[in-house]
């Protein structure tokens, strides 16, 4: 196995100008949502607003202004799968059609998902969505058919600004880690890396150094397996079935009765 | 906005599973109740109650096939439905013990085997040609012994784990509770006991209805203790219900599905019985509706 790939995406010098999500959408031949009729979302400058089957990435635009709008500040960050270590799409998926690939990255194969839709409801993040063209479920790939020849994926390819860096997991580390010191001795506080150690879903194979708290970016500050009700859960719902059954037998067994007044339930 | 406190499974995005799905839940617990109960009767009951049980079978079996209908045309590409069981690229079979979708795949294939005997049983008991062979399917005898309990124990999990499917996922109240497994098996059991009260009571065999009536008494009010106990479990999403979701949670689920045929059936009379059955079944497609939709339109829903 290769050694495991992803990205590390730096908010602070994402400057929202969403050349990732365009080059995303020209490499995976991904086609406009509605028809290529324009909505706009009427309370941001950010029209995507958000990841589905047919945004792999997206850059969400957090706009923090006072009342007054005297004082206030941009928040930008390229969203993306989360190529999770532990993957709660995967762990669900009935068919198969959801893989962990050599490089560490998790993919859908488009061929075999049959549009079920639990990856959907069981991604923390809300990364994955069908796409009309496939009726499939689709998310990013990390341009595995890139990778396969010796690319980048094409979003950080097309990154100006380096916000989105790809590379092996280690390095990305290092790089993540160097960054965060940095930011530190220019005296910009408050910055720190989200997904990037074990403790979340085994690490997340793309994280980010965030500027805020992960909500403020539609981050859960707590993602979870789905799996993690399944034991509790099932357990409970095996001894309901006992008690059931129990008043079932209770209810219906032979005990020598008198025939039953006929009007009477 | 503050977003210190919300919870992570907001962070989510809706799968879009709705009314096939509702209706799938719904009348999958009316397959898996219906030949339970049917099992059940055919076991431990005698003679009188074989109408009754004969008409479970009869309810089962179809509803099955209706379920298997509804999670096909629901699928994005419903042509691909074989991909559940069978491995496109090996073709060795395809399956995922910690994957509830997987296990209900599988579950409703095996199910509806038993179901299928089951059936060929009932219509045997009809008396028609080659009816001889088939009556073999239903207790007493070994065979139908193996064939009710096989089709007893799929149909509790049928009824069941439709909630252990919602639960593994990461969408609000329905993977915030581990207690949909528990509310979705006991509805199965109150609709599928009201569903033979209200069709039974045509067949005129008093005897066994008596003793359904008994048991959809005490499985409403365990479903009353399961329903409060899922709404504590929620902690402070249960506020997500303060909404016409509530409304219709308290006054259709729990009112008219729950309470009022309690009341029905301590006031007695067939004709009360039957009406609380009819109440019965609408509070537990209400229930179904509420779960699954009042999640969709938490959180991430476009």
């Amino acid at each position: 196995m290769a050694e495991p790939m992803g990205f590390f995406t730096d908010t602070s010098i994402c400057i929202g100008c969403k050349a990732c999500e365009v080059a995303c959408k020209e490499w995976n031949q991904l086609p406009a949502a509605n028809g290529g009729v324009t909505t706009l979302s009427g309370d941001s400058y950010d029209n995507t607003r958000q990841l589905d089957g047919l945004h792999w990435r997206h850059v969400r635009f957090v706009e923090q202004f006072a009342e007054d709008r005297k004082d206030g500040r941009w928040l930008l960050m390229s969203d993306v799968c989360k190529h999770c270590v532990r993957a709660g799409c995967m762990e669900v998926c009935p068919t198969g059609a959801i893989i962990r690939t050599e490089f560490d990255t998790v993919v859908i194969q488009s061929d075999t998902c049959n549009g079920c839709r639990d990856c959907i409801a069981a991604c923390p993040f809300g990364v994955i969505g069908m796409n009309p063209v496939s009726d499939t479920a689709q998310k990013c790939t990390l341009c595995y058919d890139r990778l396969k020849v010796g690319l980048e994926p094409a979003c950080a390819k097309a990154c100006p600004t380096d916000s989105i860096q790809f590379g092996t997991i280690r390095e990305l580390k290092e790089r993540a880690a160097a960054r965060v010191t940095q930011l530190d001795r220019q005296g910009v506080k408050g910055a720190y890396l989200y997904g990037a150690d074990d403790r979340m879903l085994g690490g997340l194979n793309s994280f980010f150094l965030l500027m805020d708290r992960p909500e403020v970016y539609g981050l859960p500050a707590n993602p979870q397996m789905p799996s993690r009700t399944l034991r509790a859960g099932a357990l409970w719902t095996t001894l309901t079935a006992v008690v059931v059954g129990l008043a079932g037998v209770f209810s219906f067994r032979q005990r020598g009765h008198r025939e039953p007044d006929e009007d009477r339930p | 906005m503050n977003a210190e406190m919300l919870p992570s499974t907001l962070f989510s995005a809706a799968p879009h599973w709705k009314w096939l799905i509702i209706w799938y839940f719904f009348i999958g617990g009316l397959a898996g109740g219906t030949f339970f109960l049917a099992a059940l009767l055919d076991l431990v009951g005698d003679v009188r109650d074989r109408a009754l049980a004969r008409l479970g079978y009869l309810i089962a079996f179809p509803a099955v096939l209706v379920c298997g209908l509804l999670l096909i045309v629901d699928l994005g590409r419903p042509s691909r439905f074989w991909h559940m069981l069978i491995q496109s690229n090996t073709g060795w079979p395809m399956f995922k013990a910690y994957s509830p979708m997987s296990l209900g795949a599988w579950a409703l294939l095996v199910f509806g085997f038993f179901a299928f005997l089951a059936f060929l049983a009932a219509l045997g008991d009809r008396g028609r040609a080659g009816g001889r062979w088939r009556i073999r399917l239903r207790p007493p005898g070994a065979l139908g012994a193996l064939v009710a309990v096989g089709g007893g124990i799929g149909g509790l999990f049928l009824s069941g784990y439709t909630g252990l499917l919602l639960a593994a996922t990461n969408r609000p109240i329905w993977s915030d509770t581990t207690l949909l497994g528990v509310s979705f098996l006991i509805s199965a059991a109150s609709t599928s006991s009201a569903l033979l009260i209200v069709l039974g009571r045509r067949l005129g065999g008093v005897y066994a209805l008596r003793r359904l009536a008994r048991f959809e008494v005490i499985v409403m009010v365990l479903e009353l203790i399961a329903l409060v106990a899922l709404v504590v479990s929620l902690g402070p999403l249960a506020r997500a219900w303060l909404s016409v979701w509530g409304v219709l949670l308290v006054v259709g689920v729990a009112g008219l599905g729950i309470l009022v045929p309690l009341v029905l059936h301590w006031r007695g009379g067939w004709r009360a019985a039957v009406a609380g059955g009819v109440l019965v079944l609408v509070g537990g497609f209400l229930f179904r509706v509420v779960i699954v939709l009042s999640s969709e339109h938490l959180g991430r829903t476009i």
